[in-house]
């Protein structure tokens, strides 16, 4: 039983994907669906992020192993989600032309943060094996707190490209909120202590 | 200049035999969109949106003869704030709204303020369609078949004084009949301006309906702005007031983010926006992008308006 549950959500974290490809295919994405995907898998992204995120402190109020087994697994699907997004706006927005994505990254903030959370990703998708793991040892944990930085700029990049509507951003910069103040030792011990008991 | 004209098309070959084809294959088809978008196949939008038909002239000198967008997308992708932030919230929620009975006040500078009733400045105006580009600063475009008169008309009735330099909008403000007035995401009510030759220029009309219908709930019932050199947001919709200033007035984008929208917002793909360039816009429908034209292509039209004025700075 427990054998499935990591192939289970494997297949369950490529269901958002599948289902937007499906309701593009059926026309069902309504009027200017290139946004809808652009919008979608960039909301993925940040999802899986903070899904990813999440693990830590879910073993450490559940003391079970499970979230940690899956942690990495979420890790790369986030990197997975940042490079189809990244393909729709480098295909879909601007068919290619580097002249205007490199005017886009230079001049608009929330380009520039949303490239640089992209290319911060990629050392630790890079890194995420078990033999760089090993080869890494201690600098190993210390390069992979990068996410959290990540995760700062890609709730960041999504504040500066809404209109004027920011009840979404909110919703995003609160759970992150939350997830960097259960990492607080004080907080920390005390989950972990109530753990035990 | 170079201003690039779109390819003629005669108009005998956009029927209206297939207008109607084209509302009922959307009837039975599925368009729209919930904000959790994804993860659900999308309800079937079924709702009869205007279907009114109304008299009008057709053949404007000012029609564009590009293929018109369908009826579906224009009334299922909505920038309409007042009833959602997303675009396939107004389609649902703009049904709530009572356009009848309707009235628009007109006052300050004018030596004829009062209040008018839809039905008598539909009464003392000739509706004539006019096929529209429509360029919103999203960097998306459609091609809209609107019915509507010239505001030129409406104006001179109401004879402007010489103090009269610029025209104020206002869109209704019912919190009890649009859900979205109760979020503070704009300073409502939603109001927008212009300079008064840019109101009589004959381009400017107030529109009443749409592919030769009553005008569907979430395009702006039953009264609105077009403006088609403008982006869309220029263009405000449910109009109840119109007051003639002397001084410019700030409309709600300009006071939201007043680096982002400024008080003339002419389509201008030399000018850019701060958080992208407007040099292309997708037509909805289309999957490559197209240039965006000075103007949005009117600039034969209105280009003389902005003689001697710096646009990037006036923008």
């Amino acid at each position: 039983m427990s054998r499935l549950i990591k192939p289970a959500i494997f297949v369950l974290c490529l269901l958002p994907l599948f289902l937007l490809f499906r309701n593009f295919y059926l026309d069902q994405l309504g009027a200017n669906p290139f946004e809808v995907l652009t919008r979608s898998t960039g909301e993925w992204t940040l999802r899986f992020l903070l899904l990813t995120l999440a693990m830590t402190p879910l073993r450490n109020i559940t003391g079970s192993a499970w979230p940690i087994r899956l942690r990495r697994m979420l890790g790369l699907y986030t990197f997975f989600y940042v490079c189809v997004h990244l393909l729709t706006y480098i295909w879909l927005d601007h068919f290619f032309d580097w002249n205007e994505i490199v005017t886009d990254i230079v001049k608009r903030p929330y380009i520039t943060l949303g490239m640089l959370a992209f290319v911060l990703l990629i050392p630790l998708a890079i890194t995420s094996t078990k033999k760089m793991i090993r080869r890494l040892g201690k600098n190993w944990k210390s390069l992979h707190k990068l996410v959290y930085l990540i995760a700062v700029l890609g709730v960041v990049h999504f504040w500066l490209l809404v209109k004027a509507d920011v009840k979404e951003p909110i919703i995003y910069s609160l759970i992150l909120l939350t997830l960097f103040l259960v990492r607080l030792k004080p907080v920390q011990q005390r989950i972990l202590s109530l753990n035990t008991r | 200049m170079l201003i690039k004209k779109p390819q003629d098309i005669p108009s005998s070959e956009i029927t209206d035999e297939a207008v109607y084809q084209q509302r009922r294959k959307f009837m039975t088809s599925s368009i729209g969109l919930t904000a959790a978008a994804t993860l659900m196949p999308l309800q079937n939008s079924v709702a009869a949106y205007g279907g009114k038909p109304l008299n009008f002239k057709k053949n404007s000198q000012f029609d564009t003869s590009e293929d018109k967008t369908s009826f579906g997308k224009i009334t299922n992708y909505n920038n309409y704030y007042e009833f959602g932030t997303d675009k396939y919230s107004p389609a649902k929620n703009a049904q709530a709204l009572t356009t009848d009975p309707w009235s628009v006040t007109i006052d300050g500078e004018v030596e004829k303020p009062g209040i008018l009733h839809l039905e008598d400045i539909l009464k003392q105006h000739t509706l004539e369609e006019r096929i529209y580009r429509l360029r919103c600063v999203e960097r998306w475009s459609m091609v809209i078949p609107w019915i509507g008169f010239p505001l030129a008309d409406l104006i001179k009735k109401a004879r402007p004084t010489s103090k009269a330099k610029y025209v104020k909008f206002e869109t209704l403000n019912r919190p009890s009949e649009m859900n979205g007035l109760r979020r503070n995401v704009l300073d409502w009510p939603y109001v927008e301006g212009l300079r008064i030759d840019e109101a009589m220029n004959p381009l400017t009309i107030l529109a009443v309906g749409l592919y030769g219908e009553v005008m569907p709930k979430q395009n702006g019932a039953p009264i609105r702005l077009v403006v088609p050199w403008k982006y869309g947001y220029k263009s405000i919709k449910s109009v109840v007031k119109i007051s003639f200033t002397e001084k410019e007035p700030v409309s709600s984008w300009t006071k939201a983010a007043p680096n982002e929208y400024g008080f003339y917002s002419n389509v201008n793909p030399d000018v850019d926006h701060p958080r992208w360039s407007q040099r292309k816009e997708r037509r909805i429908g289309d999957f490559l992008k197209r240039d965006t034209l000075l103007f949005n292509g009117y600039a034969d039209q209105v280009a003389s308006l902005y003689t001697g004025m710096d646009l990037k700075k006036h923008y």
